[in-house]
């Protein structure tokens, strides 16, 4: 079994028929159910936007409304309002009664709450102050005021007394800072958070983890965001779920290690890693096409990555990404595959990639022209030769090179130096 | 009258031996005022006087005679007395007198060009140049004259023989930027761009004050001449130029700086249509030809890129690639490129296939190790003059004066600084 795996390396599995699973719609009550809080209703209008099967739209439109009357923004169930635009009948139209006593309430709470803090404030009571703060940046959180959330809870930060307390401010900010899509914020709570001197909860770990993954996912740090996922730890469970569900740990962590790890690296920290696997089976798809693609069944790994797009570019953090993480997996498989062999036929490596010889030869160049594979395409008798570089004769030149520039250089420089040296004299004569 | 016989008479008498030359120098510096006075009768004094031994004095008379406004006419006579002159005097003695003999050979030039006759100016002022050095490594101030006169006149060949001269000594920081500009257009016009490169990164990177027309102009140069070279520019300037050209340069030079952009995009079309559209601006500056040659380097570019990528590709398919209209075409382009040695391939024109080889070079010959001998001697000498210099410029009391002040007012800022910046 094992021989054959290595000699058919991705050439053709029809022995092996596993169910392709996936690549049917996204189930977005089932996905919905994954998260609570502001997030659920951000992640389904984000579905709703960039969907384009107007029954799932409707549908995602549908339940964020419901959501949204559950709580008190109301700012955001007019924007959903307008956004059904009566086509789910008239149970779900504006119901402006419900936003005045929302928003009348809101009002008043705003004023007991001010009250309370200029009273705080008065009697200089530390700890009051900074409850009172806090319970501003709530207000404002549910009332959607994201950028005022973020003010109070940061806020409070003159006033925490224990590190327990620096804790709770650094993880609200990283929430609001989420939502507000400043993941520059983010890296910077999550180090604050990191540094306080006390050992930290292990759910607290892995929370911050998700968040500075999701930083270094935001800024295509690929490879850095990988590691914090894997890092995650399986406490996590659905304690974060404002926030991320752990589905969307292994599909993160899972995509960007495979689009930036090595093979050792992909086998030590991702295949071999107890923690991530239990993460990894909540989301078989991607478990799979990790293990397609270190064993070298590149067909089928990339045939559940295909079935998996349409699903991720619904998605609130990744949409962004998937096509470069998709490509530079790609790119990965292709340079994976040649790496072992001195020759490759293209026709069978083109029948490994599903793709056409031409296709592959064009995929091939690029990766060449970026010195990514160091091999040469015979493209009359479609063959890939490898290329050993000639660390002799790459010597010599580079010595010559570097000599004739050296040579260069110095006469420019001593040119340069007697230059000013005239000039300095020239301006002491005058 | 009588007094402009009597400096011929000093002259037939005081022009053999150092000591007498010297007192004639003496004596002509005194005269000046009388032989500007009577210029226009010296001529025929001349025909008394030999250029060769009576060389200061010659000098002397022919830079009063061709100091006032000269017509064509004239002109065409004095050029024949002028490169007599030049090509017979004795470099000894003319040295005595730097600034006029450069004087006297400006002048020349201009007359040359006046009469429009550049070639006739080439040979003596080669040998001007070449009298007036003290070394090879001496720039000067006839050098600019000389290369412009060799451009005009399209003799590169002679002009490259001055280039090959390494310099190191200017007395005039102009004159190194039009020696560097002129210098490189020769060198362009005989397709040593490598030469011409650095010529023109010297006149970039020269310490100035301000910027200066040439500069600007040889900046322009260096933009395409890197782009046909290497294939690649870079915008930034080396940390060593001056902060002038850091500072302006880009900003003239603005239609260049966007063609390497569309250059390093490695799409044929892009850069033609933007050729196209700029080919006014690139005209007035008498840089369209340059860039014509930059548009065609780039498919030499994209198929030296493709011996990287592939073994055996078919003439059709290199023609798509780098979008040429026929397989014929491409052919040529390959065909050429082999011949300059650009690349290693060999044609199959049974089947249209190019056949890609590694480079044939295995650094065993003789003649490489030779090439290789030559090149550490060359950099040993290289490093002695470094060495040598650097010794030089410790040891020199103005460098020590001005660094020494420096040291010391450095000192006491820091000493003088720190206070306050707790302060803050």
């Amino acid at each position: 079994m094992e021989d054959e795996e290595i000699y058919a390396n991705g050439g053709d599995d029809s022995s092996q028929s596993r169910p392709i699973i996936s690549g049917e719609q996204l189930d977005v009550e089932a996905y919905a159910g994954l998260y609570s809080g502001r997030t659920k209703i951000t992640r389904l209008l984000f579905i709703a936007d960039h969907c384009d099967n107007p029954s799932m739209q409707m549908e995602a439109l549908r339940m964020a409304y419901d959501e949204i009357k559950k709580g008190e923004n109301t700012q955001l169930f007019r924007d959903v309002v307008q956004k059904i635009d009566g086509k789910l009948g008239p149970s779900y139209g504006m119901d402006s009664a419900w936003c005045d006593t929302v928003d009348r309430r809101a009002e008043q709470r705003k004023e007991k709450l001010e009250n309370e803090l200029n009273a705080y404030r008065t009697n200089l009571i530390k700890e009051s102050i900074r409850m009172g703060y806090n319970d501003f940046g709530d207000f404002y959180y549910a009332h959607g005021a994201l950028g005022d959330a973020f003010k109070s809870y940061v806020r409070t930060r003159d006033y925490c007394t224990t590190s327990k307390h620096i804790i709770h401010m650094c993880m609200s900010a990283i929430l609001v800072s989420i939502e507000m899509g400043q993941f520059t914020h983010v890296t910077s709570y999550v180090g604050k958070a990191e540094q306080t001197p006390e050992a930290l909860d292990p759910i607290i770990v892995s929370k911050l983890r998700c968040a500075a993954g999701l930083a270094h996912l935001e800024s295509r740090k690929y490879k850095l965001a990988a590691r914090k996922f894997l890092e995650v730890g399986p406490e996590l469970g659905n304690s974060y779920n404002e926030v991320i569900a752990p589905q969307d740990v292994a599909t993160y962590g899972g995509l960007c290690a495979l689009a930036s790890f090595d093979r050792s690296e992909l086998k030590s920290k991702v295949i071999d890693n107890l923690h991530f696997r239990n993460f990894l089976e909540l989301v078989p798809e991607i478990r799979e096409l990790i293990h397609d693609f270190y064993s070298s069944r590149y067909a089928s790994c990339l045939d559940y990555l295909g079935n998996l797009k349409a699903n991720l570019l619904l998605d609130i953090h990744l949409h962004d990404h998937v096509e470069t993480l998709y490509d530079q997996i790609r790119s990965k498989a292709l340079i994976q595959y040649t790496h072992p062999f001195v020759s490759v036929d293209l026709h069978m490596m083109a029948n490994a990639f599903k793709t056409s010889v031409s296709g592959l030869e064009k995929e091939l160049e690029a990766l060449i022209t970026d010195n990514q594979i160091q091999a040469r395409i015979d493209s009359h008798n479609k063959i890939l030769y490898a290329r050993h570089a000639d660390q002799r004769n790459a010597t010599f030149q580079r010595v010559l090179q570097t000599g004739s520039e050296f040579d260069r250089d110095v006469r420019a420089m001593l040119l340069r130096a007697n230059l000013i040296k005239h000039e300095y004299k020239a301006s002491r004569k005058h | 009258m009588n007094s402009v016989e009597a400096v011929v008479t000093q002259i037939q008498g005081l022009s053999s031996n150092s000591g007498d030359l010297h007192a004639l120098h003496g004596y002509l510096k005194q005269t000046e005022g009388l032989l500007h006075a009577e210029s226009t009768r010296l001529l025929p004094l001349l025909d008394r006087l030999d250029p060769a031994t009576h060389s200061l004095g010659y000098l002397y008379i022919l830079e009063a005679c061709t100091s006032g406004p000269v017509s064509k006419e004239q002109a065409k006579s004095l050029v024949l007395v002028l490169a007599r002159f030049i090509t017979s005097c004795t470099a000894q003695q003319i040295r005595l007198a730097f600034d006029k003999f450069v004087a006297v050979c400006k002048r020349f030039k201009d007359q040359v060009l006046l009469i429009e006759d550049p070639l006739r100016g080439v040979a003596p002022l080669l040998e001007a140049v070449l009298k007036l050095r003290s070394s090879s490594e001496h720039l000067t101030p006839l050098h600019p004259d000389f290369l412009q006169l060799c451009l005009l006149a399209k003799c590169y060949k002679t002009g490259l023989s001055i280039l090959e001269d390494d310099i190191f000594e200017v007395d005039h920081p102009r004159d190194l930027f039009l020696y560097c500009y002129y210098g490189g257009m020769i060198c362009i016009g005989q397709k040593r761009f490598r030469k011409a490169l650095e010529l023109l990164h010297n006149a970039v990177t020269a310490p100035m004050s301000s910027i200066n027309a040439i500069a600007v102009e040889a900046y322009k140069k260096y933009v395409l001449v890197s782009l046909i070279h290497n294939g690649q520019f870079s915008t930034s300037l080396p940390k060593y130029a001056s902060s002038p050209a850091q500072r302006n340069l880009k900003n003239l030079c603005q239609p260049y700086i966007e063609l390497a952009n569309s250059y390093s995009t490695g799409k044929i079309l892009e850069l033609e249509t933007y050729v196209q559209a700029n080919s006014g601006k690139f005209e007035s500056d008498n840089n369209l030809g340059l860039v014509k040659q930059v548009v065609s380097s780039m498919y030499k570019r994209n198929i030296q890129r493709l011996t990287q990528t592939y073994l055996t590709l078919s003439l059709q398919d290199i023609a798509n690639t780098v979008k040429l209209n026929s397989a014929k075409e491409a052919e040529m382009h390959v065909l050429q490129m082999i011949q300059d040695g650009e690349i290693y391939a060999t044609i199959n024109q049974k089947d249209g296939m190019v056949r890609f080889l590694e480079d044939p070079e295995q650094y065993k010959t003789c003649e490489m190790i030779e090439n290789i001998d030559s090149s550490i001697q060359r950099i040993m000498n290289l490093s002695k003059k470094l060495t040598a210099m650097d010794e030089l410029m410790s040891c020199d009391p103005l460098y020590l004066a001005k660094a020494g002040r420096e040291r010391q007012r450095f000192d006491f800022d820091d000493f003088d600084t720190v206070p306050q910046k707790f302060n803050i």
